[in-house]
């Protein structure tokens, strides 16, 4: 999975008010070349939350995404690509995502975030 | 010599006319004959059914899987015109229909693809069939769309679901291995009406939502249910096979009024698309 999922993913067990944003442990991370496409970009950046975007990149290891942001800087080919490379070329393969509330563990297995819940949490 | 020549009308016919059931039924036998078959059409755009992968717990793609893209294909042009940038199949099963969108979107749309299904086989599978195909979307393990459905609000343009939507006993609903995969306790409805509570939250403002349902499933009482939440409805395709009438429901907000003309559009061997409201309604009118 890719931040872009990161960005779209909280935690709902039943009671929790602030199951966003995940944190990410990670045991395995892949990097994987994907076209940039700057209307996507601009499409999503409003839909974001950065902040959480942000902190998320800096987990894996990506530090060049600035931590704050106006839509001006979509013009920019050099954000534009910083900003893809982190939103969709880093795949967290293997860990774990953790709500930021109680503390559970959602595990990350060959890519694919698990968030069943047990029945005691629906 | 009189039983080759009826042999090779039989073919002739069958294969422009026939449903695509049996098409299938007869290339499930030879996987081969369908890749060949596929080969043929290039325009088809959908996954190719060698690439999709398998696993004994998972629903591979069957007639109302074939129906869902056909519908997809058939609705290409209009798709493609509305540029979608988030689109997400839920219950993804084998990967063949996310997959087939992707593919049918990809040259134009730069859209990224999301699916989810409760199965973590299913969600492996889904991956492979992606990466096969060359392609990249996210897989997320959940019940239908939990812990997407607040981030995503009003953001999805391009919703699907292929339901587990065969009638059975209510405790066949989520059990393990492949009877969850299409049992949908009564009348078909448990899983699919707990998707219809969804869809409005999720979808963005010019979003589609297409779902496959059975006779039994009772369409129009689902599309008198999506009217009150104001959404359109058609059928994009009907497709009566041996075992099952099947539909593809597309449902849009009411409040954005279009006005296609669908007779463009055909989807296909045994493929009847409606071409307005007043006929959809007619046509709900024979499934009570
Ligand atoms: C009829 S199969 C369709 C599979 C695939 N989309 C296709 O068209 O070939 C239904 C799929 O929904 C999944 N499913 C069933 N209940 C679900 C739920 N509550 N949440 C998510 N997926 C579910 C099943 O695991 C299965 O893969």
């Amino acid at each position: 999975m890719r931040l872009l999922t990161h960005n779209m993913l909280a935690c709902n067990i039943k009671g929790v008010t602030k199951g966003f944003p995940l944190g990410i442990e990670h045991t395995r991370l892949e990097t994987k070349e994907s076209e940039l496409n700057a209307d996507f970009l601009r499409h999503i950046f409003p839909k974001l939350d950065w902040k959480a975007f942000h902190e998320a990149a800096q987990s894996v290891g990506v530090n060049n995404i600035p931590d704050q942001v106006e839509p001006v800087m979509l013009d920019d080919d050099e954000f534009l690509r910083k900003f893809h490379h982190a939103l969709l070329e880093v795949h967290l393969e293997e860990g774990a995502l953790i709500c930021p509330e109680t503390g559970r563990r959602f595990p990350v297995t060959k890519g694919v975030p698990n968030m069943l819940l047990n029945e005691d949490e629906v | 010599m009189d039983c080759v020549v009826e042999l090779e009308k039989h073919k002739t016919v069958d294969s422009l006319h026939s449903p695509s059931s049996l098409r299938i039924s007869r290339v499930r036998e030879q996987r081969k004959s369908f890749s060949s078959w596929q080969g043929a059409s290039p325009r088809r755009r959908s996954a190719s059914i060698r690439l999709v992968g398998r696993h004994p717990d998972v629903y591979e793609p069957c007639d109302d899987s074939f129906a869902l893209v056909d519908a997809l294909l058939a609705d290409k042009a209009n798709l493609v015109e509305r540029r979608p940038k988030l689109c997400l199949e839920v219950g993804c099963g084998s990967g063949y229909v996310i997959t087939s969108l992707a593919l049918i979107l990809a040259d134009e749309c730069h859209a990224q693809f999301f699916a989810t299904d409760i199965s973590q086989t299913a969600a492996q599978v889904t991956r492979e069939t992606l990466s096969a195909h060359g392609l990249q979307a996210d897989v997320v393990v959940t019940d239908l769309v939990h812990g997407l459905e607040k981030r995503l609000a009003g953001s999805v343009d391009v919703l699907l679901f292929n339901p587990p939507y065969v009638p059975t006993p209510e405790h066949e609903v989520g059990a393990a291995g492949i009877t969850a995969t299409w049992a949908g306790g009564d009348r078909g409805r448990v899983v699919i009406d707990r998707m219809l509570t969804m869809v409005d939250s999720l979808l963005s403002s010019k979003g589609w939502f297409y779902m496959v349902t059975l006779t039994a499933n009772n369409p129009s009482e689902i599309c008198q249910i999506m009217k009150k939440k104001g959404f359109a409805s058609r059928i994009v395709i009907q497709r009566y096979t041996e075992e099952e009438n099947l539909h593809v429901l597309k449902f849009w907000r009411e409040d954005l009024a279009f006005d296609y003309d669908y007779n463009a559009e055909t989807g296909g061997g045994g493929t009847t698309p409606q071409s307005s409201l007043s006929s959809k309604m007619s046509r709900l009118a024979f499934w009570r």
